[in-house]
């Protein structure tokens, strides 16, 4: 493969900007954790490309954690936008005003 | 060939990225995550990361997004919150996204990467055997497993204590 390291980083960090300016974009709490989920990915990408092209093991070990703290992440989000939900009715951010003034 | 593969699914990944954070639906945009982990792990076989290619899909794609759209359809959230963007906050994003971009642009441009030779394939002999992964899992990082062992309990327990509703708390008190 004639593909350099440097591809798989750009790439990584533009998957990584994508869900950066949805996070900043988004009103739908769901879809703010989906892009949240989108820039855990990328740093993974990046991972497992140090990894392979420098020939150690370290960064996919280190991919397993990510995916293992990603998973308890989603699961405890999601619960509190559950009981977000239940007690507010919505998950709109601009409507979940009450520290405001 | 694999060349090819790269460009079409590095393509096809950050189409479905964009698809997520541009999708009004929220279901269509789960979807499309889900399109863009599978282009996600189809990379990641590119660099002879098969195992955690599985891995990705089978957490992400098994787990997470069924969950995402679980709740989605438990709160049902559609109806009529279709409203448009602020301007404010295209604003940002959009200079967020370029700022990010341009840096990364920078990086790779400007700095010095190892060359070529350090191929993937020929790098990493040992890349794909389950051995090396279960090596230093159980060795060098046997502690960090452990954490995430008793991080993955906590996180069950305050899932648990965060959706129960404490009603008779008096009595048990």
């Amino acid at each position: 493969m004639t593909i350099g390291i440097d591809a798989f980083i750009f790439l990584s960090a533009l998957l990584f900007a994508i869900g950066f300016g949805g996070v900043l974009l988004r009103k739908n709490t769901l879809v703010i954790y989906m892009c949240l989920e989108l820039m855990l990915v990328a740093s993974t990408l990046a991972f497992v490309a140090f990894s392979s092209f420098n020939g150690t093991m370290d960064g996919n070990v280190f991919v397993f954690f990510i995916l293992t703290v990603a998973a308890a992440e989603v699961a405890v989000g999601l619960a509190i936008i559950v009981a977000l939900f239940r007690r507010r009715q919505t998950v709109q951010v601009d409507e979940l005003d009450a520290l405001k003034n | 060939m694999p060349d090819l593969f790269f460009y079409l699914f590095s393509v096809f990944t950050v189409v479905c990225a964009f698809g997520v954070v541009l999708n009004r639906n929220t279901v269509n945009a789960a979807i499309c995550l889900l399109l863009c982990l599978f282009g996600v792990a189809a990379l990641f076989t590119l660099l002879d990361a098969y195992l955690l290619a599985v891995l990705l899909v089978l957490v992400y794609a098994g787990a997470v997004v069924a969950l995402f759209l679980f709740i989605v359809m438990l709160l049902d959230t559609q109806g009529g919150h279709n409203r448009p963007f602020k301007s404010l906050a295209i604003f940002a994003s959009a200079a967020g996204f370029a700022l990010l971009v341009s840096g990364a642009w920078m990086l790779v441009t400007r700095g010095e990467w190892p060359a070529h030779t350090a191929s993937a394939a020929v790098a990493s002999p040992t890349g794909s055997v389950l051995k090396s992964y279960a090596e230093l899992l159980f060795t060098t990082y046997l502690l960090p497993v452990q954490i995430m062992g008793f991080l993955l309990l906590i996180a069950m327990l305050g899932v648990i204590v965060l959706c129960k509703k404490f009603e008779g708390l008096e009595d048990v008190k």
